[in-house]
């Protein structure tokens, strides 16, 4: 094989990956700089003016980056960074304290599951940014309140996925504990949390999208500081370029979430045959 | 020699929430077992024998009736009864080395002397190098070898065995019986052992149990008057020819009576259960 077909197939996700991105970003700084207007020109003639678009309206990744540089170094954002996160991490770590042992609960013993179940379903049918104006009356418009949507948004998916990992519990497997006469928190422990895991991260990974629009669409709605604040008042204010920022960090904070909890994932799943496709 | 394992008229009804309805598995099983026996019991596909195992290792509650170990009534596990499961039920997330530890923990038998028994096993039942391997990068009969060690690593007094060699090749068999016959003598088990193979449950038994079609019942004790040790060339022996035709014939008959209650039971089934469909 030639040396740079090898490197190519050793790196082809990350070559892919990038490639695209790179043609994305270079079509749309084309767009605002005109480069595709005056290419097609001579083409389209004057309908070609279409393809030039206002900074003001699309910005561009040199605006965006631009902007950026200036958020951090003169160091506003910082705070936004710092209240956003706090809001997160209070409400999802809530969320999994609370959501995880209630649910493993739940699938075990039937009688809990039945008491918490009409919780659950109405609040899993219940958009939960409905319940903002309340939540807002009742804890202000500080952080609490975004804490508690975040919590309230991530506790639903958290809670009914270790449920299900409980009930898809492979009864034979109980019965070897059994047989070998486990005692009930070594069959939790050893039967039933390992079986439920798979269930636990899809929640985790669930729960992590839900406690992100919950931060969002909560300091849209209401907040003095915030990713999605700052967000906001940009927009109001046409400063796509600051928006665009808000955004993208919102994006790579959740991309990185959901890369950890990847990487979790495999660390809990090596006793699990690899399937699909390999490419 | 002393009776170690009773069963005292056993009825077993499993019970479908989906359809409501009962299904008598074991009718009346009186069995008594003495100690240091080896019992085989063999009879058609869903006779019960599974469910009976379950009933003496104490998983499953009879309905009626009870069983004896050492003239004790019988009511969960315990550890002088261990179980090698038909379908090798080895947990997913555990190498082969982890599962055979798995009883001993539940024990809390150390980890130390733990792992040296439970690596003897494990060479026993021929899969060393094959301790840190997860189940499913086992083959079929692997995973029941594992089973296996899970088993006997507990050291119990009673054996209780549901097809434990039916996923081997013929050749690992043998040597397969030859080391539970050593283990039996030499550490003096009650061993109750489930199989489909008639001549390998004359050749290990001193005594072989034929049940009938379900509803279980025992349709037949034979006594095989065998005397041990037994070579292999024992399975080419007239005495053991005609033993394993007269449990043949047996068993032909019941396997014959299951065919016809199933072609009579479907006739029924035209009518269509309620929940048979669209
Ligand atoms: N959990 C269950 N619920 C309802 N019916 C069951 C259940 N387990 C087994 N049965 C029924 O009980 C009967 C006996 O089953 P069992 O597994 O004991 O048979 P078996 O003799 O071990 O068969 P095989 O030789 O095929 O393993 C079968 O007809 C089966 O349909
Ligand atoms: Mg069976």
């Amino acid at each position: 094989m030639p040396l740079f077909l090898r490197f190519y197939l050793e790196r082809e996700r990350a070559i892919l990956g990038t490639i695209t991105v790179v043609f994305f970003l270079c079509f749309w700084e084309g767009l605002t700089r005109g480069w595709w207007a005056d290419l097609l020109g001579p083409v389209l003639g004057s309908a070609a003016a279409r393809w030039r678009i206002s900074p003001i309206f699309l910005s561009s990744p040199t605006a965006i980056a631009r902007t950026a540089i200036r958020l951090f170094s003169a160091g506003e954002i910082w705070n936004d960074l710092r209240v956003s996160g706090l809001e997160f991490l209070l409400g999802f770590v809530l969320a999994i304290a609370v959501g995880i042992p209630a649910g493993l609960a739940a699938g075990w013993y039937r009688r809990f599951c039945f008491a918490i179940e009409p919780f659950l379903s109405a609040l899993n049918a219940t958009p939960r940014v409905a319940l903002l104006p309340l939540i807002i009356i009742w804890v202000g418009i500080g952080i609490w309140s975004k804490v508690l949507i975040v919590f309230l948004g991530a506790v639903v998916p958290l809670c009914l996925n270790a449920l299900a990992g409980v009930r898809t519990t492979d009864a034979k497997l109980l019965r070897v504990a059994r047989s070998f006469k486990a005692a009930e928190g070594r069959l939790f422990l050893t039967i039933i949390l390992p079986s439920a895991v798979p269930f636990i991260l899809t929640g985790l990974r669930l729960g992590v999208g839900r406690a992100m629009v919950g931060v969002v669409v909560g300091e849209l709605y209401a907040a003095t500081a915030g990713v999605g604040f700052m967000i906001t008042v940009a927009g109001a204010s046409f400063q796509t370029d600051k928006v665009f920022v808000g955004v993208v960090i919102i994006a790579l904070a959740g991309v990185l979430m959901i890369e950890a909890l990847a990487r979790l994932e495999r660390r809990f799943e090596t006793w699990r045959p690899k399937v699909g496709a390999a490419t | 020699m002393p009776v170690k394992l009773e069963a005292q008229r056993i009825c077993l009804e499993y019970y479908q929430p989906r359809t409501g309805r009962r299904l008598l598995a074991l009718d009346d099983i009186d069995l008594a077992i003495m100690d240091g026996e080896f019992v085989s019991i063999v009879g058609p596909s869903g006779c019960g024998k599974t469910t009976f195992l379950n009933v003496v290792d104490g998983l499953l509650p009879a309905t009626s009736g009870r069983i004896l170990l050492d003239g004790k009534v019988v009511t969960e596990p315990g550890q002088d009864r261990a179980m090698v499961f038909q379908d090798a039920s080895l947990l997913p997330w555990r190498t082969v080395l982890g599962n055979v530890l798995y009883g001993l923990e539940c024990q809390g038998i150390g980890t130390r002397p733990a792992r040296q028994r439970a690596q003897h096993f494990i060479e026993m039942v021929g899969l060393q190098g094959f301790e840190h391997h997860y189940p499913y990068e086992l083959s079929g009969g692997m995973q029941q070898r594992a089973n296996l060690a899970r088993a006997l690593v507990m050291d119990p007094q009673v054996l209780l065995m549901d097809e434990p060699f039916a996923a081997l090749d013929a050749q690992t068999r043998e040597v397969m019986q030859e080391e539970l016959l050593q283990i039996w003598r030499q550490a003096k088990k009650t061993v109750l052992f489930i199989t489909h193979q008639i001549n390998e449950a004359i050749y290990l038994s001193d005594r072989v149990i034929v049940f009938t079609t379900r509803p279980g019942r025992v349709k037949q004790s034979v006594t095989i008057d065998i005397e041990r040790p037994r070579k292999l060339a024992v399975k080419r022996d007239p005495r053991f020819l005609q033993l394993e035709d007269f449990v043949w014939n047996l068993i032909e008959d019941e396997v014959r009576k299951t065919m016809l209650a199933d072609r009579s039971s479907r006739g029924s089934a035209e009518v269509g259960p309620p929940d048979s469909g669209v």
